[in-house]
C-alpha cells in the first residue's frame, strides 16, 4: 500500500474549504466536556473536550481500538445499551447536558441520529417501512408521509434507484444502497446532528462516493459527526478532523483543527505519523 | 472463429461406473440371501444388516486397488452413512406403514361426523365415530395455546431483551421443566386445581396441563430463535429513538415471526398425542361437550386408549383409525402453521 501524499490530502482539505464557507448553516451544536467512557473496568476513553459548531462536519480518525466509536455512541447515549458501561462527562447538546437526570432518552436519540457501520435494514419491513420507521418507532405523526418518504430519500441520494419498488423488501438493495436507505430512515425524524460510525467502510468505492456525496449535502441542515479509517474521505467530506489515539491506556483525543491543517501542518509529531502514514 | 460451448459434466459417472456400481449393489443383495440362507440369521433385520456390511466390505475393496486405502476408507464411510440414515427412516417408515395399514379397515363415510355416545365397543365399525375426539383434542390444543404461547414467548422475551437478573435462574427451571414427565403435570392440575377447586373433569384441566409441558417448549425455542436476531437491529431500532418495548414490538418480533411460528409447532407436537394427564383430568366422555370448561370431554388420544382398552376386534379397529386420524391432524397443523409463517414472510 502506498503512503499517503500529506500534501495532496491538504489540497483535497481545501478545495472542501470553499465549499463549506458558502453554506449558511444553523442549527443546534454539540459539545462534549470531559468525557470518559468505561466497559466493566476496562478504561477506553479518558478526558475528551471537544465541540462540534452547528452545521459542521468532524472527521474522527485514529487506529483502531482507540475509542472514537465508543465516543459517538456517548454523544446519543447508544453507549449504555452494552452491558458493563459506563461514563463520566457531560454532552451538551444546545447547552443541555444530555445525561442530566429526568433527561428523556428517546427524545435525545430522536435529535441525534446515528448510521451504523454495517447497513442495517430492518428484515421485516419494506424499502418505504423503513424510511417511515423512526416515525412508528417513536409514535410521531406526521401530515404527509408520502411527500417525507420521498424527501428524506432524495436528500439520501437513492430516490431515483427505488422510487419504482418501495414495496419491495430492504433487503433486495445493495450494500451502498442498503446504507444510503439507513441514512434516509435516520433523516425521517429530523435529527440536528448525525453520527456516522464508519458508514462506508462495508463499500465498494462507487457506493462510497455517493455517500459522500449525501454528507456533504445534508452538511447544510445538520451537524455531522463522521468516524473513518479512510484518510483520503476524512480530508474530502469534513471541515474539522480530530485525532484519537490510544497508546495501550484509555483512548485520547491528541489534537483537533481544520481538517486542512491536520493534514499539512499538524501541531503533533504523533498526528504526522499518523496522516501520513508511517504507523496506524 | 468461436465453436459453440457445450455444457458438459466431466466429473459425472461415467456408464460402466453405473454399471460397476449396479453389479457391486446385487453382489451384496445376492451375498446377503446366501448368507442368511445358510447361517442361522433369520428375518428382514439380518438381510438389511448383511447387505449393508457386504456392501460397503465390496466397494471399499474396489477403491482400495483401484484409488488405494485413503479411497477405501472414503467409501466404508459413505457405506456407514448411508446406513445411518436408512436406520433412522426405517422405524419412522414402518409406523406410518403400520398405522395406515390397521387404521384405514376402521375408516367409514360417518367418522367424522359422529361420536361414539349411541355406539358400543363391540358395534360393527360403521357405527359411531371420532368428532368428540376430534373436536375434543382441537378444544385442548387451542386452549393449550392460548395460556402458553404468551407466557412461553414473553419468558422468551425476558431471557433475550430483558435479561434481568433472574434470567439465569428462570432458564435452569425452563430447562429442567421441559424434562417433566407428563404425567406428574397432570397430577400437578389434579392436586392442585380439580381437587379443590372445579371438582369436575373438563377440557380447561386438561389443557392446563398441557400448557404446563408445552410453556417450556415454547420458551426454549423461541430463546434460541430471539438470539439469532443480530443485535444490530436493536441498536438501529433504539438509535431511532424506539423504547426498548416499541423495538421488541416493531422489529425484533416481526424479524423473529417464522421461528416462532417454528416454536410454536413445536410446542403443538409436545402435546398432540399426550395422553397421561388427559386419562387423569378430561374425563374422556364419548360425546361431543360443547363447554370447554365443564363436563367430560374426549379426545384422541384417549378414544384410542379407551378403544384398546375395551379389547373387542371392532374396538381395536377403532383405536388403529383413530392413531390415523391423529397423525393426520398433527399433520395438518404442521402444514397449516407452515403455511402462516411463510405467507407473511414472502409478502
Amino acid at each position: 500500500m502506498s503512503t499517503t501524499q500529506p500534501s495532496s490530502l491538504a489540497s483535497v482539505a481545501n478545495a472542501r474549504i470553499g465549499r463549506t464557507q458558502a453554506s449558511s448553516a444553523t442549527g443546534t451544536g454539540l459539545e462534549a466536556r470531559g468525557v470518559h467512557a468505561w466497559f466493566g473496568k476496562n478504561h477506553v476513553l479518558a478526558d475528551i473536550n471537544l465541540e462540534f459548531a452547528a452545521g459542521s462536519v468532524t472527521a474522527l480518525i485514529g487506529p483502531s481500538g482507540c475509542g472514537k466509536s465508543t465516543f459517538i455512541r456517548t454523544m446519543n447515549r447508544m453507549h449504555e445499551f452494552i452491558p458493563g458501561a459506563a461514563m463520566a462527562g457531560q454532552v451538551l447538546l444546545d447547552g443541555k447536558d444530555v445525561y442530566a437526570p429526568g433527561v428523556d432518552v428517546t427524545k435525545i436519540r430522536l435529535q441525534i441520529g446515528m448510521v451504523f457501520q454495517k447497513p442495517n435494514p430492518f428484515p421485516s419491513m419494506t424499502i418505504g417501512e423503513n424510511v417511515l420507521s423512526g416515525l412508528k418507532l417513536a409514535q410521531i405523526k406526521v401530515e404527509n408521509k408520502d411527500e417525507l418518504l420521498e424527501s428524506c430519500l432524495v436528500r439520501a441520494g437513492l430516490w431515483n434507484e427505488v422510487k419504482d419498488r418501495l414495496g419491495a423488501h430492504g433487503g433486495s438493495l445493495s450494500g451502498g444502497q442498503q446504507q444510503r436507505l439507513c441514512i434516509a430512515r435516520a433523516l425521517a425524524v429530523s435529527p440536528q446532528v448525525l453520527l456516522m460510525d464508519e458508514p462506508c467502510s462495508a463499500l465498494d468505492p462507487g457506493s462510497t462516493l455517493r455517500i459522500e456525496e449525501t454528507i456533504r449535502e445534508l452538511s447544510d441542515s445538520m451537524t455531522i459527526i463522521i468516524v473513518t479509517h479512510n484518510m483520503q474521505q476524512a480530508a474530502r467530506v469534513s471541515d474539522y478532523t480530530a485525532f484519537f489515539l490510544s497508546d495501550g491506556g484509555p483512548g485520547e483525543m491528541i489534537e483537533v483543527a481544520r481538517t486542512s491543517e491536520i493534514f499539512s501542518q499538524p501541531k503533533d509529531q504523533r498526528t504526522e505519523n499518523y496522516v501520513t502514514g508511517r504507523f496506524g | 472463429m468461436s465453436t459453440v460451448a457445450i455444457p458438459t459434466k466431466p466429473w459425472a459417472k461415467s456408464p460402466q461406473d453405473r454399471i460397476l456400481g449396479l453389479t457391486f449393489l446385487l453382489a451384496a443383495i445376492a451375498f446377503s440371501y446366501f448368507f442368511v440362507a445358510v447361517t442361522e440369521m433369520k428375518g428382514k433385520l439380518a438381510y438389511a444388516f448383511v447387505f449393508f456390511v457386504a456392501y460397503g466390505v465390496i466397494t471399499s475393496t474396489h477403491s482400495f486397488i483401484t484409488r488405494g486405502p485413503q479411497a477405501a476408507k472414503d467409501s466404508f464411510v459413505s457405506t456407514l452413512v448411508s446406513l445411518g440414515a436408512v436406520v433412522t427412516v426405517i422405524p419412522i417408515a414402518s409406523i406410518l406403514f403400520t398405522v395406515v395399514q390397521k387404521g384405514l379397515p376402521g375408516l367409514h363415510l360417518g367418522i367424522l361426523s359422529n361420536d361414539m355416545s349411541m355406539a358400543t365397543p363391540t358395534d360393527p365399525i360403521p357405527t359411531g365415530g371420532v368428532l368428540h375426539a376430534i373436536t375434543g383434542t382441537l378444544t385442548l390444543v387451542v386452549l393449550a395455546l392460548i395460556m402458553s404461547v404468551p407466557i412461553g414467548i414473553l419468558t422468551a422475551l425476558y431471557l433475550t431483551e430483558i435479561k434481568g437478573r433472574f434470567a439465569g435462574p428462570i432458564r435452569f427451571l425452563v430447562q429442567a421443566m421441559s424434562g417433566v414427565p407428563s404425567i406428574v403435570a397432570g397430577l400437578f392440575i389434579l392436586s392442585a386445581v380439580l381437587y379443590p377447586i372445579t371438582k369436575n373433569y373438563s377440557a380447561l384441566m386438561g389443557a392446563l396441563a398441557l400448557a404446563v409441558l408445552m410453556i417450556p417448549t415454547i420458551a426454549r425455542t423461541s430463546e434460541e430463535v430471539l438470539l439469532l436476531i443480530p443485535n444490530e437491529l436493536r441498536e438501529a431500532g433504539t438509535a431511532l429513538g424506539g423504547t426498548q418495548w416499541r423495538t421488541v414490538a416493531m422489529i425484533v418480533l416481526p424479524a423473529a415471526r417464522s421461528g416462532l411460528m417454528t416454536a410454536i409447532i413445536l410446542g403443538i407436537a409436545r402435546i398432540a398425542g399426550e395422553t397421561a394427564p388427559l386419562l387423569l383430568l378430561t374425563g374422556g366422555g364419548d360425546k361431543v361437550n360443547p363447554n370447554p370448561f365443564s363436563g367430560s370431554v374426549g379426545s384422541l388420544p384417549y378414544y384410542i386408549w379407551k378403544s384398546f382398552n375395551a379389547g373387542s376386534p371392532e374396538a381395536i379397529t377403532r383405536a388403529w383409525a383413530g392413531l390415523l386420524i391423529l397423525m393426520i391432524l398433527v399433520l395438518i397443523l404442521f402444514i397449516a402453521a407452515r403455511a402462516l409463517s411463510n405467507r407473511k414472510m414472502s409478502k
